[in-house]
């Protein structure tokens, strides 16, 4: 059920494509390097753990 | 309690923790419901057509774009008063959450301009500070990177934010101060005969809800990474001296 865009299909469909390729960009990023700094913390915290005792 | 309780990093973590799932899921129901509610079950306006769908992202964005640089200054005064490194920390992760609001903004712009005002871009007040605010965003974003030391790269990113509010209030301000711009009013005023209609209103406070919470999630992830980011330099420094 795609309402009828008419002749503004263009400028409204690009609108929300380019809006929502940003949104996901930006929320994926921010997962991947919060997920890659905590288990990199998380290495350098068990290893000097052990190294200390 | 004191308010002050949260700069210290382990507070803040665990309370940021227990908070974070909530905004999320909250954020993403209310972007989901309002911009299906805009795109799919909103009527075309009289003279705009369906363009007015871009409202509902459009508006939003540009909101929370100068209201990042808002929180980005206020964190940034408290990291200069106070000295307190979680606030330093959060300035600097909602400055690219701000700048992909202000480029979504710009860009929903640009596709709204065209054929509405048969152009991409004009050198209205609104649009020209925005640019600036953007170049600000860039400018800020880049000051972290380039400054090894953080206490220092904290101090001059403080000072950038200041200088850079005056953009930022004067791209939300600019349409009162000059009327040769092309761009209109405020969308959304106390003034009925200024605000949109209601049809279109009820959708879009909810995407700004939507902004809103995704903008405070975003922040908190971002600024918990900052925290354990901060922790693990300073384990790998102490490992090096070691």
């Amino acid at each position: 059920m795609m309402p009828d865009l008419g002749k503004y299909a263009f400028a409204v469909l690009s609108s929300y494509a380019a809006s929502l390729l940003l949104l996901v960009a930006l929320v994926g990023w921010t997962m991947w390097r919060g997920a890659r700094v905590k288990a990199q913390l998380r290495e350098v915290e068990a290893r000097q753990e052990r190294e200390n005792g | 309690m004191s308010i002050w309780e949260y700069a210290n990093p382990k507070r803040f973590m665990q309370t940021s923790a227990w908070v974070l799932p909530w905004v999320a899921v909250l954020a993403l129901a209310c972007l989901v419901a309002g911009l299906i509610w805009g795109f799919f079950f909103t009527p075309d306006d009289f003279r705009q057509g369906s363009t007015v769908k871009i409202i509902y992202l459009h508006v939003p964005s540009a909101m929370m774009a100068i209201n990042a640089w808002v929180m980005m200054l206020v964190t940034s005064l408290i990291w200069l008063v106070r000295r307190h490194h979680v606030s330093a920390l959060a300035a600097k992760a909602a400055a690219p959450i701000g700048l992909t609001f202000t480029v979504i903004a710009l860009v929903t712009g640009a596709f709204w301009g065209q054929p509405m005002w048969g152009t991409w871009w004009a050198w209205d007040p609104r649009l020209t500070s925005f640019l600036i605010l953007t170049l600000f965003y860039l400018g800020y974003i880049a000051l972290w990177q380039a400054v090894e030391n953080p206490d220092t790269a904290a101090d001059l990113t403080a000072v950038l934010c200041l200088v850079g509010s005056v953009f930022a209030l004067l791209s939300r301000y600019a349409v009162l101060f000059w009327n040769q711009g092309l761009h209109q009013g405020a969308s959304l005023s106390l003034d009925k005969e200024e605000n949109v209609a209601d049809v279109f209103w009820l959708p879009l406070l909810v995407c700004i809800a939507g902004f809103v919470l995704l903008f405070v999630a975003l922040v908190l992830m971002r600024t918990r990474t900052e925290i354990r980011a901060r922790r693990l330099q300073a384990l790998l420094a102490r490992e090096r001296l070691a």
